[in-house]
């Protein structure tokens, strides 16, 4: 078990990982306790008044007659195999039905990542080494506004400002026909990215301004200053290198965050992507979707941090050469 | 008037062609509060300057301004300086950029946090060259090299490759230097270049200041809050109080005699290594740079103090054609001599009819590392025991595992025929009642969000000694114990000073009536004068209360007024142990010896400086140089 | 046992003492010098108005919350001074009802959520062994399921009834506030004062409440406005798709639902509850940054924590 706690970077890496698979199995646990061994599905799926008939089918679909061990186990290995059950409210099997969905959700989520995340940290650093001056003070004033509000407050008054009521300049509720792509209509696209972009830019600039200000400040910046390099030099050279390491981290929360915040702004717009999918499936009581999309969403979090995690290591030579 | 004298005292102090020349120097706050103030001094080439001063007294303030370098808030505001015939303060930030590093260098207080993490020591190094104009790679190479060597790091590629993390604190400084000489500088500040090295490092740093700066002729300004570092290193110093110069002289006049009452006071509250004497403290402390008066700004801690010093600033008085102080009674100062020590103390001899501690085969742990491999040791009835130390030594450890505070260790300790439980919270109450511990530091060792008296009383309410009204009384007569007034019992740590707070750390330990009390490098995060005050405190209260005290130290010649005994230990083990008198004067092993001449002292220093050209055979650290 | 506390000459430390700064440490105290900072203002108004709005407008809504006035989405005027909602219903009226539910269960949520995350990241950060792992990676699972996705599933499963929002809410808001609470908790174990309270043999759970908790009020309450604004997020987002414990009373977040097609027509059924939402977030949000940054002007001042 040596190599458990030694073992450089890589021992690192590993006990990660292993950390990380545990951590997914005990979200399946919870996903599947939570929604299946708790009282009776098939009842709450039902209704109080279904026929005996319907109750013992539907038991039998949802394996509900075996007992729960049984139930996990079965369902699980049907999870490692890519098989998420049959959905109850279309009866199409899981991964046919959320397959598109989830490419949909994909392309919003990282469009979303791709402009909000370098935005932020240009606006950071850029707060920072301007620091209480004008643009510092309206920038944090505006994004705190914005970073308060809930999504769909959000979603709502982007939709009231550019699409019914001010200016009519974009489609609101995007109504994209059944079986196209999302990105085949990039107008709808527009809101939905937007959206995302306010909720998650306050959140990763304000890191990023935080953590330049703290490097701005440490000695060493103040040395290379002192060793007369170029404001240039001290800037690339000496302070953004030490400035990003916290931003994979955030990087990965906001990711991370972004993939909740989907739900109800999917909803908002009716975009056709794993959020709205699991209002759905939440409104029609659909299990096995609910299940899956419940293992999905909390089982990017954890790769998401894991992944955060070794890049982190992995830009600091402080942490990389000491494990 | 200041400057009008200056180009006399120029011509005669240092010599035709200063290296660097501040006239007049003020720097304020951004909102106007000046921060320092008429600062006049000037550096001739290849000279050591001392800059003296406690915290606040703005000595790397100035520092920093030869490089026309303000730190956030505060800016230069008046004056000149001079850098040969270059104005500096007139310089535009690209000829800033082309004057810092390669005419002026900086060695940082703090190597580990001045050196990028993020960037392999070659790097850092080879930039200061290419950022002024030496693109040559092979050239660069081979200076890189030379520069290592002069400061007696290993030059070899495969180190140059390493993180900074990789490196001792030591290096690290060295590093530091290495970068500041590179471009062979007119002038070098160095801000406390020592500061929490240990003196076998201290020691190695200083002589390599020195060599380089006189191999090179160099002038530097050296920033410290230690007289004796000073004394080992410059030629010629200058004391700062409250934003001023006080007084500037030659090492050796104003040690021996100086012409301000301040520092006379801080040389007096110097721990020697001979003569056990005791230690005097000023009090009160040092105005806030708001707050200072019109007058002398030592004028309210002066014991000489007239009417006159509060009416108006008192200008330089000249005792000597290159000897000035700040003081309306300069003159008369200068003639009284100096013994400026405290009377010698008469510590009277260990009762050696039972041993209060007993410690037999004590052996420490961290984790799987041993840290304290079979200490033996006894604490005698009425008796101060010092333990000293480097970092890492295993001092600390020794005495928190007395307090109960480390846990993991073996062996036995006995407070009189009571065997010790391994945690403090696993003995009696009693017991820890009568061991009671104060921490290094005062900052840490109170709870910001409780009042003094809170702090005070709270062991008192723990023991269940006293109800809470009459652990308030009792706070009140403990803090007048302790020299502070009862009132402070109302206010929170964050509106008292540091010697203040060790202070009531020293009255929350002794609320209780212990019978030993263990202090833990109490006075290590304080500045000398707070040093001797706190020092002579603990004393006088050992004596009076007739406790027995462990004093846990790095500082060998502060023993030498508090403590009986002395267990010098290193790396885990005992070195030697006995009488102090003994010990400081015929050390019997070979680190002890070191650890004595390698801590400044004024007795040494004074007389090495003039020595300075032949550096003496100094021991290269322990730590794997090459 | 290394001296790194040794005097710096920075500007904050010589300008400190220029006016003794007043024991930033009791919560009250850090509260009345935060209102000192506009945006606290600013938000501490936001709040109290629409907190008021809560309390107070059952008792002035003209019509009962329910009571068909007009014809659906009739334009303001006659009796219904905003108009009515899509089945008629006075929207002024279902407005001043609709705030109370949210701000009831936002806060028992959030303080619940405050309260079991407080004090498993404070005896984690006091543990400082297995205890300490165990919880915190108990946290990390939890918090890999996203605030919405948890209540959302809850809610459907067990009901719309108010204990099973409370208690989704509480369980995605404790590790979050776990997180911080140890993360604040860590450096304050750490200082020689908590060993001073060791060495005297004072029980942990003093040592807990006594000594660390006090210490880390400041972050907690910025903490708790932060947690507060998410719960009214998360718990109006489930009435806004429909999962509130009644459909049909007055809900804010119904009201935007139900009245969102008329936008363009008779745009104050969703734009009013719209803004209520809006402004009381940014309120609180407000509140939290202004404590916040007291909190931090205060470590600044004080120079040497």
């Amino acid at each position: 078990m040596k190599w458990l706690r030694g073992g450089g970077i890589w021992g690192f890496i590993v006990r990660r990982l292993l950390l990380g698979i545990l951590v997914l199995f005990l979200v399946s646990v919870i996903v599947f306790a939570g929604t299946q061994a708790l009282g009776d599905p098939a009842r709450a799926i039902l209704g109080r008044d279904a026929t005996p008939d319907r109750l013992a089918a539907l038991q039998a679909q949802l394996h509900l007659d075996q007992n729960v061990v049984g139930q996990y186990v079965q369902w699980l290995s049907g999870l490692l195999h890519g098989s998420f059950g049959t959905s109850l409210a279309s009866q199409q099997p899981v991964s046919q039905l959320l397959g598109p969905r989830l490419v949909s959700s994909i392309v919003l989520v990282v469009i979303s990542a791709v402009i909000s995340i370098p935005l932020s940290i240009v606006i950071g650093s850029y707060a920072a080494l301007h620091r209480e001056k004008k643009f510092d003070t309206i920038v944090s004033n505006v994004m705190l506004g914005l970073a308060s509000m809930p999504e769909f407050v959000t979603a709502l008054l982007l939709v009231i400002l550019f699409s019914t009521n001010i200016f009519h300049a974009l489609p609101s509720i995007s109504p994209v026909p059944p079986g196209h792509r999302a990105w085949e209509y990039p107008d709808e696209l527009i809101l939905p990215v937007a959206t995302l972009v306010i909720a998650v830019t306050p959140y990763v600039s304000r890191i990023m301004r935080a953590s330049m200000i703290e490097v701005l400040e440490s000695d060493y910046v103040e040395m290379a200053r002192l060793k007369g390099l170029s404001e240039r030099t001290v800037l690339y050279r000496h302070a953004l290198p030490n400035a990003i390491g916290p931003v994979f981290q955030v990087t990965a929360i906001s990711l991370a965050y972004l993939a909740g915040g989907i739900v109800i702004i999917e909803y908002v717009f009716n975009y056709p992507g794993i959020g709205s999918a699991l209002v759905d499936a939440v409104t029609n009581h659909d299990i096995p979707v609910v299940q899956a999309l419940a293992v999905l969403i909390a089982g990017l979090y954890v790769v998401l941090n894991l992944l955060a995690d070794v890049a982190t290591i992995l830009v600091t030579p402080r942490l990389r050469t000491r494990l | 008037m200041t400057t009008d004298q200056l180009p006399d005292q120029q011509g005669l102090t240092t010599g035709p062609d200063p290296a660097v020349t501040v006239r007049d120097l003020q720097i304020s706050t951004t909102n106007g509060t000046p921060v320092v103030d008429g600062v006049s001094f000037e550096i001739a080439p290849g000279e050591v300057l001392g800059v003296v001063g406690e915290s606040g007294s703005g000595k790397t303030t100035v520092g920093l301004s030869l490089l026309g370098h303000a730190r956030r808030g505060l800016e230069i505001t008046g004056g000149t300086i001079l850098l040969g015939q270059e104005d500096i303060r007139a310089m535009d930030d690209a000829e800033l950029r082309r004057l810092r590093g390669s005419l002026v260098s900086y060695v940082p207080q703090d190597p580990a946090s001045s050196l990028n993490p993020a960037l392999r020591i070659g790097t850092q190094l080879r930039e200061v060259l290419e950022a002024h104009g030496s693109t040559d790679d092979e050239r660069n190479a081979a200076r890189i090299a030379e520069m290592m060597r002069e400061v007696a790091l290993d030059d070899d590629p495969a180190y140059l490759k390493r993180y900074p993390h990789q490196l001792s604190g030591g290096q690290q400084q060295r590093v530091g230097l290495a970068m500041a000489f590179a471009n062979r500088p007119r002038l070098i500040v160095l801000d406390e270049p020592t500061t929490g090295l240990d003196v076998t490092t201290q020691a190695t740093v200083l002589a390599t200041v020195r060599e380089l700066a006189q191999a090179h002729g160099v002038a530097a300004l050296y920033v410290t809050h230690d007289l004796a570092v000073v004394a080992a290193v410059a030629t010629r110093v200058a004391v700062m109080y409250a934003g001023r110069i006080v007084e500037l002289g030659p090492a050796d006049q104003l040690f021996e005699a100086s012409g301000h009452p301040y520092t006379r006071r801080l040389v007096g509250a110097i721990p020697r290594l001979t003569g056990g004497r005791s230690l005097i403290g000023i009090p009160g402390h040092a105005p806030s740079p708001a707050k200072r008066p019109h007058g002398c700004a030592f004028a309210p801690r002066c014991r000489l103090r007239i009417d006159e010093c509060e009416v108006a600033l008192p200008e330089p008085v000249q005792i000597s054609p290159d000897h000035s102080a700040r003081c309306i009674k300069a003159l008369e100062v200068v003639k009284v001599e100096q013994s400026g020590l405290g009377d010698p103390v008469d510590l009277p001899p260990s009762d050696t009819e039972a041993p209060v501690l007993s410690i037999e085969n004590l052996v420490a742990r961290y984790g799987e590392i041993e840290v304290l491999h079979s200490i033996n040791m006894t604490l005698e009835h009425r008796e101060c025991l010092a333990i000293v130390g480097e970092s890492g030594s295993g001092k600390t450890t020794t005495a928190r595992s007395i307090a109960g505070l480390h846990h993991d260790w073996s062996g036995s300790i006995r407070l009189g025929e009571t065997e010790l439980a391994q945690t403090a919270r696993s003995r009696s109450t009693d017991v820890r009642r009568q061991i009671q511990y104060i921490f290094q530091n005062p900052y840490g060792s109170l709870n910001p969000r409780k009042t003094v008296g809170e702090s005070i009383g709270q062991p008192l309410r723990v023991f269940g000694l006293a109800s809470r009204r009459e652990a308030d009384k009792r706070a009140g007569e403990m803090l007048e114990q302790v020299s502070l007034s009862a009132s402070y019992a109302r206010r929170y740590p964050d509106q008292l000073s540091g010697g203040e707070r060790q202070r009531v750390a020293i009255a929350r330990a002794l609320i209780s009536s212990p019978s030993v009390l263990i202090c833990d490098e109490v006075t290590s995060a304080l500045d000398v004068s707070v040093q001797a005050a706190i020092v002579e405190l603990l004393g006088t209260l050992q004596r009076e209360l007739g406790l027995s005290m462990v004093f846990v130290t790095h500082n060998l010649p502060l023993v030498r007024s508090i403590a009986q005994k002395v267990a010098v230990l290193a790396d885990g083990h005992i070195v030697e142990y006995g009488e102090t008198s003994g010990i400081l004067a015929r050390p019997q092993q070979e680190y002890t010896r070191h650890l004595i001449s390698d801590t400044p002292s004024l007795e040494t220093a004074t007389s090495e400086v003039q020595a300075t050209a032949q550096p003496t055979d100094r021991p290269t650290e322990r730590e794997p140089t090459g | 046992m290394s001296q790194t506390e040794l005097p710096t000459e920075n500007a904050a430390a010589l300008v400190e003492g220029v006016d003794v700064p007043t024991p930033a440490g009791r919560g009250s105290n850090l509260i009345r010098r935060s209102l000192r900072l506009g945006r606290t203002r600013v938000g501490l108004v936001l709040v109290g108005i629409l907190v008021l709005i809560a309390l107070f407008g059952p008792y002035l809504a003209p019509h009962a919350p329910d009571a068909f006035v007009g014809r659906p989405f009739s334009s303001p005027g006659g009796g219904a001074a905003l108009g009515t909602d899509y089945l008629g219903q006075d929207v002024l009226s279902r407005f001043l009802h609709g705030g109370l539910d949210i701000l009831i269960l936002a806060i028992v949520s959030t303080a619940i959520g405050l309260v079991v995350g407080l004090a498993i990241g404070l005896i984690a950060a006091y543990s400082r062994n297995w205890l300490d792992e165990v919880l915190m990676r108990t946290m990390d699972v939890i918090m890999a399921f996203p605030q919405i996705m948890l209540a959302l599933v809850a809610v459907t499963l067990v009901g719309p009834k108010n204990w099973v929002t409370i208690t989704a809410i509480a369980l995605t808001t404790a590790p979050r506030v776990a997180r911080v609470a140890r993360g604040a908790a860590q450096p304050v174990v750490e200082r020689d004062f908590i060993g001073a309270t060791e060495a005297m043999g004072m029980s942990k759970a003093r040592i807990i409440t006594g000594e660390l908790l006090p210490n880390i009020l400041g972050p907690m309450m910025v903490e708790a406005s932060l947690r507060l604004t998410y719960s009214i997020a998360v718990i109006a987002a489930l009435a806004f798709v429909g999962l509130a414990n009644d459909p049909n009373a007055a809900n804010w977040g119904t009201m935007i639902s139900e009245n969102q097609g008329a936008l363009a027509t008779q745009p104050w059924g969703a734009l009013l509850p719209i803004l209520a939402i809006a402004l009381l977030t940014m309120g609180t949000g407000l509140i939290g940054d202004g404590i916040a940054r007291t909190a931090a002007g205060i470590d600044r001042e004080r120079g040497d924590e």
